[in-house]
């Protein structure tokens, strides 16, 4: 098991199995199928990234570096949340970019009875460690648990 | 953060429950970023980037509702990206059905909100509000609270204003409290380039194609690009506005980049050259053979990758009066070139409300009725997104709708071949 420490931009614990993207997170182009057309186990539609296109992200620990893409990135999350389709964390190796940002502000001021804790600045190697299927443990002070 | 009195006494709560929920978001916002205080919005209009009256978007329209309940409404008018429907863009039976009565069914509902939100009026539907014709254009160093990623880079690049990349509600958020956090593409230290690129291609690049090699390069940090002001010299004209405009979206949608300096082109890299290289940047090349190799690494995900195309969209971004002029011309000479009268694929340019009126007052507007093509203020992305459309063979050079929707990627050069003669090579 290894530890990495990580700032904490949205609180909480959780312990899921990990998904890895290496590249960024187009937020829209992943969750849009899902919200739109009723998928709720939040099934990556982004054909532009092969780490994630047509896996589910509902209940993962969702490894990135960044978001990316439409500023409609933000609500688009938000929305996820309070659909009960986020993934059950968001762990970023780098430091947040303003549309995820915007996006788990949002769901942690206006959702109620959703938590999605969300940690940033884990580094590079976090993301090289961790793979697909990995047991992930966030704790509350944004420490990360790889198993 | 340090707040102002003001600021402080609204998180309190003192103009209520709703309005210290803004204040708390906007906050909490700008602490991930360290930001230390508060700036105000100085733009006269907002820029929102949700247009769409999606059924799925409950939780929005729910927010929204909270504002209006509340009182609320933004302190400034405010324009708002393309209408997802319009019915001058062909669709069958079944996809007008699904529109109307299952995706966009809140449309007219969501469209009262932004009314009673503070919306410039009812034609201020684009992605290109900062087009003189729709008047939505910041000035150099105002501070905005804007969304729409297109608009953002070319509200920061061309047009010198001070925006991040915020996400929609957001963007609302900051025009009803009046201020925005300070950070990031708000400093001075945040809009210097920690990536150089050289420009050394045999001719003047796509401008679709280069921005997409670029957003995915730098993701979210600022290209300072050299060279480029060989191919589209020094003067910021309608020509050079149009292709930075396209440019910029494909940074903005395959990468997350906010703002761009062109070396003796864009006003702060005029006013302030290298110095705005920040120490240790990376360095980026893009030759022939770089643009060739980004080219070939979209994936085509039609599901007969031989398949004719069913439409063609042009216009993501919104196309610029300039551009409609311009690819009048190219139509109608690529048809008498191709011995065509009509362009061979349906064909759809799409362009602000605004910008559509004032080419509707000049000859060209004829012209190119004349050739088949349909214009449209549609947002070509919303009209993609479902799988109806989604099965269907679209071509486009907009490298935005390439990536969020199934379209297929061509060159200008390419998409004028298809639609007058049919048939390119990739």
């Amino acid at each position: 098991m290894r530890e990495f420490h990580g700032r904490v931009v949205t609180p909480g614990t959780v312990t899921a199995e990990a998904l890895v993207s290496h590249g960024g997170l187009n937020t829209l182009a992943s969750f849009q199928k899902a919200l739109q057309f009723g998928d709720k186990k939040a099934t990556c539609g982004d054909q532009n990234n092969p780490d994630l296109y047509g896996k589910q992200m509902l209940g993962k620990a969702l490894c990135l570096p960044m978001t990316i893409g439409s500023t409609t990135g933000g609500l688009v999350l938000y929305c996820a949340c309070a659909m009960h389709r986020q993934p059950a964390c968001m762990l970023f190796s780098e430091h947040i970019d303003s549309l995820a940002a915007a996006g788990a502000v949002l769901a942690d001021v206006w959702v109620d009875g959703v938590t999605m804790p969300v940690i940033d600045c884990l580094g590079s190697e976090f993301l090289d460690y961790v793979k697909d299927g990995m047991q992930i443990t966030v704790k509350e002070d944004g420490t990360v648990c790889v198993d | 953060m340090n707040l102002t009195k003001e600021q402080q006494a609204v998180l309190d709560g003192a103009k209520g429950e709703v309005m210290a929920k803004v204040m708390k978001t906007l906050v909490m916002y700008g602490e991930a970023f360290g930001a230390e205080r508060m700036v105000p919005v100085t733009s006269k209009y907002n820029h929102l980037v949700t247009s769409f009256g999606l059924k799925m978007m409950k939780p929005v329209f729910e927010l929204m509702q909270q504002l209006i309940d509340a009182g609320v409404a933004s302190g400034q008018k405010f324009s708002v990206d393309p209408r997802p429907l319009d019915g001058n863009v062909p669709a069958n039976f079944l996809q007008k059905l699904i529109f109307n009565q299952f995706m966009y069914s809140k449309q007219d509902f969501y469209e009262g909100q932004l009314e009673k939100l503070g919306l410039m009026d009812e034609n201020a539907f684009t992605c290109t509000c900062y087009m003189d014709e729709v008047g939505n254009k910041p000035q150099k160093g105002e501070v905005l609270s804007w969304a729409e990623s297109s608009a953002v880079v070319y509200a920061n690049s061309v047009l010198g204003a001070r925006c991040n990349r915020n996400s929609g509600i957001i963007d609302i958020m900051g025009s009803i409290a009046g201020c925005v956090p300070e950070f990031g593409l708000l400093t001075d230290e945040g809009r210097r380039a920690t990536w150089i690129v050289e420009i050394k291609t045999t001719k003047k690049p796509e401008a679709q194609l280069l921005g997409s090699a670029i957003g995915m390069k730098v993701m979210e940090a600022v290209p300072y690009i050299k060279g480029l002001d060989q191919w589209l010299g020094t003067e910021l004209n309608d020509a050079v506005c149009t292709y930075l405009k396209d440019f910029g979206a494909a940074t903005a949608s395959n990468g997350a980049v906010g703002l761009y300096h062109v070396e003796n082109l864009t006003p702060e890299a005029v006013e302030q050259g290298s110095a705005l290289i920040a120490e240790d940047a990376q360095v980026y090349v893009i030759d022939d053979a770089e643009l060739e190799r980004v080219y070939r690494s979209y994936p085509v995900i039609w599901k007969n990758t031989e398949a004719t195309p069913k439409l063609c969209f042009m216009g993501c971004p919104h196309m610029s009066l300039e551009q409609l002029k311009s690819w009048t011309d190219k139509v109608e000479a690529g048809l008498k070139e191709a011995g065509n009268r009509r362009v061979v694929i349906p064909t759809v340019f799409t362009a602000s409300p605004a910008v559509l009126r004032e080419f509707e007052k000049t000859p060209y507007a004829a012209r190119l009725k004349a050739t088949g093509v349909i214009t449209s203020y549609i947002c070509p992305l919303m009209y993609m997104n479902n799988p109806l459309c989604a099965k269907m063979p679209v071509i486009t050079s907009s490298n935005k709708l390439r990536t969020y929707t199934t379209s297929r990627y061509y060159t200008d050069d390419e998409i004028l071949m298809q639609i007058t003669k049919g048939g390119a090579e990739k």
